[in-house]
């Protein structure tokens, strides 16, 4: 019957057994005990390893069932650090990451983390406490409407009236956050359901009856698909998030190496294509190279692959992509297709099980006179800037971070100038190891996300490139850095303006730079305060050795760059221009 | 070929009726209602009341958009956990209904003739005081707006209206036990 339990389909039964953190198959007796041992039961069964969180009156009973359950907390200075390290958790791994706070302020303050993780659609459970179900409604102390709240920054929601509903919730939970689209789901659970007994049994199977993700994609769409790149004379494959998300590197490169297709990549999609293969275009967009835009304006085929024609990618709509001929769009959410673009052969389903399927139909192909157009902008237009000989350059500090580490650390970045230099210069070679705040551009995302990805991945170095605004929106997680010895090492861009404001202020405001000139404290000095080995660089000669001696630090390390104070980030194109129309270090390209 | 393609509608607005089966769980419809608001589509009216089985509701949404808001429209519905089954009810397809309760003044010079209008629209009178008289219309959208123009001269002095609800004429059913995803078929293949 249409409205009973529904089991995994076989591509997300697939998709489960390759993430082995999930639930366990095996039945048990239903077991006595209070609600908020239950939860913990849950989150072991869904394999959860790192709680970020912060404890407060509504979740006492939660805490308290945590105290001794083997389940590691981290203990954040505020509950938005709590919610951007599960996110960093989530998108160093592709498992969900987990947030915990209490109720009012605690989860109002997860909101602008669950919004990040939302636009980025990145697997985030969320609990806050509440306050006891009789209070509800009736402007209690510390009570806030999350769930009204989140309606729109959550990929789903829920409050937990009963604890009898917490083991199908938490289920549920974790399969909306993980499956299809991934996103945030919040649980809200009320103070005295964690207190409430029942019976234990957790569900190998969600009822969720108006919810089945379509992985597979359409096979006469895919064959129409091989036939548009069979028949491309100037193909681009514009790769975003959704490759990764689903898994799909491999498959890019299987498929751009079969078809010899250029590589264009969105800030989400950088490391679903390795940024040092000869085919990478590197990053399109507003602050892309002028060779992927100029390949974008160019091509004749767009091969569109988990990527959501957003607007920092389009430029205007009207102007965007004028020679194409045929649009490929392939994405798991059927929403996404037609949203922004028309697309002539729309697929909907995982990008790595779309991609596969289409592999075997396309064929080999070569494109000498496409790519002899490409390297000639690359000559002309390579991404550039002028190296400083007194100055250190913020560009300068992202190519040592790349040439240092090889392109093999997690970069997690905050947002600004510095995200797109990080974006250009760290050629980031593999799928999760870029950590940014694409969509909602969250400043103060850095640090506590790269907190998160060096706690999922202990064996990756982990950088934080953040600039001096970013870094003092989320400045206090250094406390959670240094108690846990999280050697995240933490580069700040510091040239003492929001810079990216002050760009366009420069640009767009007559060099009215209104607030955007900004004074900041010492950071070695605050840095040392929590602990934290720090150092300062002025010299652009002592850029590596810095780098190098943090690296060699077993331990958390701030080191404050003071770049040149007014640089500009090029390539730029204006807000809702044209992607032709693109300003460089010299003024207007071409 | 491609000219106007990007980000442009087709112009061609209309008026589109929706069937939306639902969980009937709480707060599922400020999840539909949120949609409407944060995507900026317009509801022209919203009708929610239990579906044929029990734990689901149907609504039906009447909106004014082109075919592309509409496809959107049907889209992000279906990304709400809560929502069965969207479907688009074709007018020449569909019996479409509403109800209204029209106070109007009435007394001995002219209930006779109030009464007679309400007959002809076969309309009933649901209530009668000294001063005024509750007519009971239900029909169409046009039916009831006549209606509501002809006591208007006796003088309203109250309007209740339920909005619109609509099913497909003939065996073809967007039930719970119907065809799931049919809106979105267009899209897939």
């Amino acid at each position: 019957m249409a409205v009973s339990a529904v089991d995994f389909g076989a591509a997300a039964a697939k998709r489960k057994a390759e993430q082995p953190a999930q639930a366990p198959a095996r039945r048990r007796e239903p077991r006595r005990m209070l609600g908020a041992q239950a939860l913990v039961e849950a989150l072991k069964a869904e394999g959860v390893e790192y709680i970020f969180g912060h404890p407060g009156g509504a979740v006492l009973h939660l805490y308290d069932a945590l105290y001794d359950s083997g389940l590691k907390t981290v203990l954040c200075r505020h509950e938005q650090g709590a919610a951007h390290m599960a996110d960093g958790y989530a998108r160093a791994t592709g498992r969900p990451g987990v947030c915990l706070a209490t109720s009012g302020p605690g989860a109002t303050n997860l909101v602008t983390g669950l919004a990040t993780a939302f636009m980025d659609s990145i697997p985030v459970v969320a609990i806050t406490g509440n306050v006891p179900r009789a209070l509800i409604g009736r402007d209690a102390f510390q009570e806030a409407d999350i769930t009204g709240i989140t309606l729109p920054v959550t990929k789903h929601n829920f409050l937990v009236r009963s604890a009898r509903e917490l083991p199908r919730v938490i289920r549920a939970a974790f399969h909306i956050a993980t499956t299809g689209r991934p996103g945030p789901v919040l649980v809200d659970i009320p103070k005295d359901v964690g207190v409430e007994e029942l019976d234990f049994d957790y569900p190998e199977t969600v009822d969720l009856p108006g919810y089945k993700p379509t992985y597979k994609g359409h096979i006469r769409q895919i064959m129409a698909a091989a036939k548009a790149i069979a028949e491309a004379r100037r193909p681009l494959l514009y790769v975003g998030g959704g490759a990764i998300a689903s898994g799909a590197h491999e498959e890019v490169r299987a498929i751009a190496e079969k078809c010899d297709l250029p590589v264009a990549m969105t800030l989400m999609g950088l490391g679903a294509f390795p940024g040092n293969h000869p085919q990478s275009l590197g990053m399109l967009g507003m602050h892309g190279t002028a060779y992927a835009n100029y390949a974008i304006q160019n091509c004749d085929v767009l091969i569109a692959v988990g990527a959501r024609f957003d607007d920092r990618v389009t430029g205007a709509l009207d102007t965007f992509a004028p020679r194409v001929e045929q649009i490929i769009h392939i994405d798991i959410d059927p929403a996404e297709i037609g949203k922004n673009v028309i697309a002539h052969v729309p697929i909907v389903g995982d990008c790595r099980t779309v991609l596969s399927a289409l592999i075997e139909k396309v064929p080999e192909k070569k494109h000498p006179e496409w790519w002899a157009q490409i390297d000639e902008w690359r000559r002309e237009y390579p991404l550039q800037y002028r190296p400083g000989d007194t100055e250190v350059k913020p560009q300068a500090v992202c190519e040592a971070i790349y040439e240092v580490t090889g392109g093999e650390a997690i970069v997690a970045t905050d947002v600004g100038q510095h995200q797109m230099w990080a974006a250009q210069y760290y050629k980031v070679h593999g799928p999760r190891q870029f950590v940014t705040s694409g969509g909602l551009g969250t400043m103060g995302f850095g640090l506590p996300a790269g907190i998160g990805a060096k706690l999922a991945r202990p064996d990756k170095e982990v950088f934080v490139v953040s600039g001096d605004g970013s870094f003092q929106m989320n400045i206090q997680e250094l406390a959670t850095a240094a108690e846990h010895n999280v050697a995240v090492k933490v580069a700040v861009l510091n040239n003492g303006y929001l810079g990216m404001v002050r760009q366009w202020q420069e640009f767009f405001y007559q060099r009215r730079y209104s607030d955007s000139r900004m004074w900041s404290p010492d950071f070695v000095t605050i840095a040392q305060g929590y602990g934290i080995k720090a150092m300062r660089v002025t010299e652009p000669g002592d850029v590596r050795a810095a780098l190098e001696e943090a690296r060699a630090h077993d331990g958390p390390v701030v080191i404050d760059f003071q770049v040149a104070r007014e640089e500009n980030c090029f390539p730029m194109v204006p807000a809702g221009g044209s992607n032709s129309d693109m300003l460089g270090p010299k003024g207007w390209i071409e | 070929m491609f000219g106007g393609a990007f980000g442009a509608t087709d112009g061609k607005a209309r008026e589109h009726t929706i069937s939306v089966l639902v969980e009937n769980r709480p707060g599922v419809l400020s999840r539909v209602a949120g949609m409407f608001s944060r995507r900026g589509f317009n509801i022209d009216s919203i009708v929610v009341g239990a579906a044929e089985e029990p734990g689901f509701s149907r609504m039906t949404i009447v909106l004014v958009g082109d075919e592309r808001e509409l496809e959107q429209v049907q889209k992000q519905l279906h990304k709400l956990i809560e929502v069965i089954k969207v479907s688009e009810l074709d007018p020449a397809e569909m019996v479409e209904r509403e109800l209204a309760l029209i106070k109007v003044a009435a007394d001995r010079t002219n209930r006779a003739e109030i009464v007679q209008i309400v007959d002809i629209f076969r309309a009933s009178i649901v209530d009668v005081s000294p001063h005024t008289v509750i007519v009971e219309v239900t029909g169409d959208v046009k039916k009831v707006e006549a209606m509501v123009d002809l006591l208007r001269p006796f003088g309203i002095k109250e309007i209740v209206r339920t909005g619109r609800v609509g099913v497909l004429r003939g065996p073809k059913s967007s039930g719970v036990h119907g065809d799931r995803r049919r809106g979105l078929q267009a899209v897939g293949g």
